[in-house]
C-alpha cells in the first residue's frame, strides 16, 4: 500500500479543512514527521482563525439601511438612474461591432432569410432585447379582456388566438408590436412566479405556410418554431430543450 | 424578485465583511456593497451563472479591486506588490497567537490578489472552485496563489512580531 506523495496542495486543503478523511489522515501522518510543514500548518490555521474573528463583527454589524435590498430594487425600477447611460453606450458599440462584423460575414454566412428559420432568428432577437428588460418588457399589458385581444388582432392583421400557458406555470404579461423584415410581428411574454420569462413571436407567413416544429438553439436561450395556415409562431426561452418543447407543444394544440 | 430577496439579502452581512476586508475604510467598503447590490438587482434576470453565491461575489470583487486601483492612482503610490517582503526575519515562535488587529495589519501589506484569496477561502468558507469562479482564475492558480499568499502573511506577521514585543514602551495587547 503505498501512500501518494503530500503535496502543497493538500497542505492547504488540510488547513480548510476539505480534505476526504483517508487522505487527512495521510497528512496528519505526515506532520508528525515533519515539523517544519506541521508549523506553517498550525501558522496558517491561527491566521485563517485571527482573520475570521476579525472581520466577524463586521459581519454582526446591523445591516445599514442604504443597503437594504428592496429598497435598492424598488429604486431602479422607475427609472435605471446609472444604468441606462452605460446601456446606451453599450449598444452602440455592439450595433458597430455587429453592423462591421455583419457586413463582413455576409459573404460568407448568408443567414435565412425566408420561412419558420428567419421568424425563429426574429424570435431570438425578440426574446434578446425584450426579455431583460425590467422597465417595460411589454407594451401593452394583457388585462384578461377585449382590449388586449384587439391589439393582438391589429399587430397581425387577422384574429389571433393568445395561448393560454397556465399550466406550465406561465402567466400572460402582455405584448408589444415587433417589426420584422417581414412586416409588424406580435410578441407574447410570458412569466412564471421564479421570474422566468418566455417570448412568443407570431406573424403571418409568405414562405412555409404551414410547417412541423423545428429547434433553435443558441448558447443559453432555445426555440422552437412551427407554422399553420399561414401563421408563424416561434417560442423561445432560456429553458431546458425538452421543458420548452412540451410548452411549444401546448401552445401549439391551442392556436 | 423574491427570488433575488432570497437568495442575496442573506449573503450581505458577508459581501460587507468580504468588502471591508479589502478595502479597510468602512464607508468606502458600504458605497462597493451598494454599488454592488444595484448591479445585482439590475442583472439578477440575466446572470448565467446557476451559484447566485459566487456571481454576487465576483461583481463584489471587480468593484472592490476597481476602487483599489483607483486609489492607488490616485495616491501615486507604489504597487503594494513591491511592499517589502521579510522572509525568515526571525525564527518563528507558533505558539504565539495572532491577534485581529495584527492580521488585519498584516493583511495590508498584502497585494490585493493575496488578500481576496485569503478572505475568499478563510473567511468567506468559499470553495476553491467557487473562488475560482470569483477571481475567474484556474484552479491551480487558486491554490498556488492561496500557497503563496498564506506564507507571504506568515513572514509578514513574524517579522513584526519581535519588535512590537521587545519594544518597552509598548503596551502589551490584552485580549
Amino acid at each position: 500500500m503505498t501512500i501518494r506523495p503530500i503535496t502543497e496542495d493538500d497542505l492547504q486543503a488540510y488547513v480548510d479543512g476539505v480534505l476526504d478523511d483517508e487522505r487527512h489522515r495521510n497528512v496528519s501522518e505526515y506532520l508528525l514527521a515533519n515539523p517544519e510543514a506541521a508549523e506553517r500548518v498550525s501558522s496558517y490555521r491561527s491566521q485563517a482563525a485571527a482573520l475570521r474573528s476579525a472581520l466577524d463583527t463586521v459581519a454582526r454589524e446591523p445591516v445599514p439601511s442604504r443597503l437594504n435590498l428592496t429598497t435598492i430594487a424598488a429604486a431602479q425600477a422607475p427609472g435605471r438612474r446609472t444604468g441606462s447611460l452605460r446601456i446606451a453606450a453599450a449598444a452602440v458599440v455592439l450595433l458597430a461591432i455587429g453592423g462591421t462584423g455583419g457586413w463582413i460575414m455576409k459573404s460568407y454566412a448568408l443567414p435565412p432569410t425566408e420561412g419558420v428559420a428567419a421568424l425563429a432568428r426574429e424570435a431570438l432577437a425578440t426574446y434578446g432585447t425584450f426579455a431583460p428588460d425590467r422597465l417595460r418588457p411589454v407594451e401593452v399589458r394583457a388585462d384578461g379582456g377585449d382590449a388586449f385581444r384587439e391589439f393582438a388582432d391589429a399587430t397581425v392583421g387577422r384574429p389571433v388566438t393568445i395561448p393560454d400557458l397556465s399550466t406550465a406555470g406561465y402567466r400572460l404579461m402582455g405584448g408589444r408590436v415587433v417589426p420584422t423584415a417581414h412586416g409588424p410581428g406580435l410578441m407574447l411574454m410570458y412569466d412564471n412566479d421564479k421570474g422566468s420569462r418566455l417570448v412568443m413571436l407570431t406573424r403571418p407567413m409568405a414562405v412555409d405556410q404551414d410547417k412541423p416544429m423545428v429547434a433553435t438553439d443558441t448558447a443559453d436561450v432555445r426555440g422552437w418554431s412551427w407554422a399553420k395556415n399561414g401563421l408563424g409562431y416561434s417560442l423561445v426561452g432560456a429553458l431546458p430543450h425538452t421543458d420548452l418543447h412540451s410548452i411549444a407543444n401546448m401552445a401549439r394544440s391551442q392556436v | 424578485m423574491n427570488d433575488l430577496l432570497l437568495q442575496v439579502e442573506p449573503m450581505i452581512p458577508a459581501l460587507r465583511r468580504y468588502a471591508r476586508g479589502l478595502v479597510r475604510d468602512a464607508e468606502s467598503a458600504d458605497d462597493i456593497v451598494q454599488d454592488c447590490l444595484e448591479r445585482v438587482v439590475l442583472n439578477w434576470s440575466r446572470r448565467h451563472d446557476d451559484n447566485p453565491r459566487s456571481w454576487v461575489f465576483a461583481i463584489l470583487h471587480n468593484l472592490a479591486v476597481n476602487k483599489l486601483r483607483q486609489d492607488a492612482r490616485r495616491a501615486g503610490s507604489v504597487p503594494i506588490e513591491d511592499a517589502p517582503e521579510t522572509v525568515g526575519a526571525r525564527s518563528p515562535t507558533q505558539e504565539d497567537a495572532i491577534y485581529g488587529q495584527e492580521v488585519m495589519a498584516a493583511i495590508e501589506h498584502l497585494p490585493p490578489d493575496y488578500r481576496s484569496i485569503l478572505l475568499l477561502v478563510s473567511v468567506e468558507d468559499l470553495s476553491y472552485a467557487e473562488a475560482a469562479k470569483v477571481l475567474e482564475i484556474p484552479l491551480g492558480t487558486v491554490m498556488s496563489r492561496l500557497a503563496r499568499a498564506r506564507e507571504r502573511l506568515r513572514s509578514i506577521l513574524e517579522s513584526d512580531r519581535p519588535r512590537t514585543s521587545t519594544a518597552g514602551s509598548y503596551i502589551r495587547r490584552v485580549k
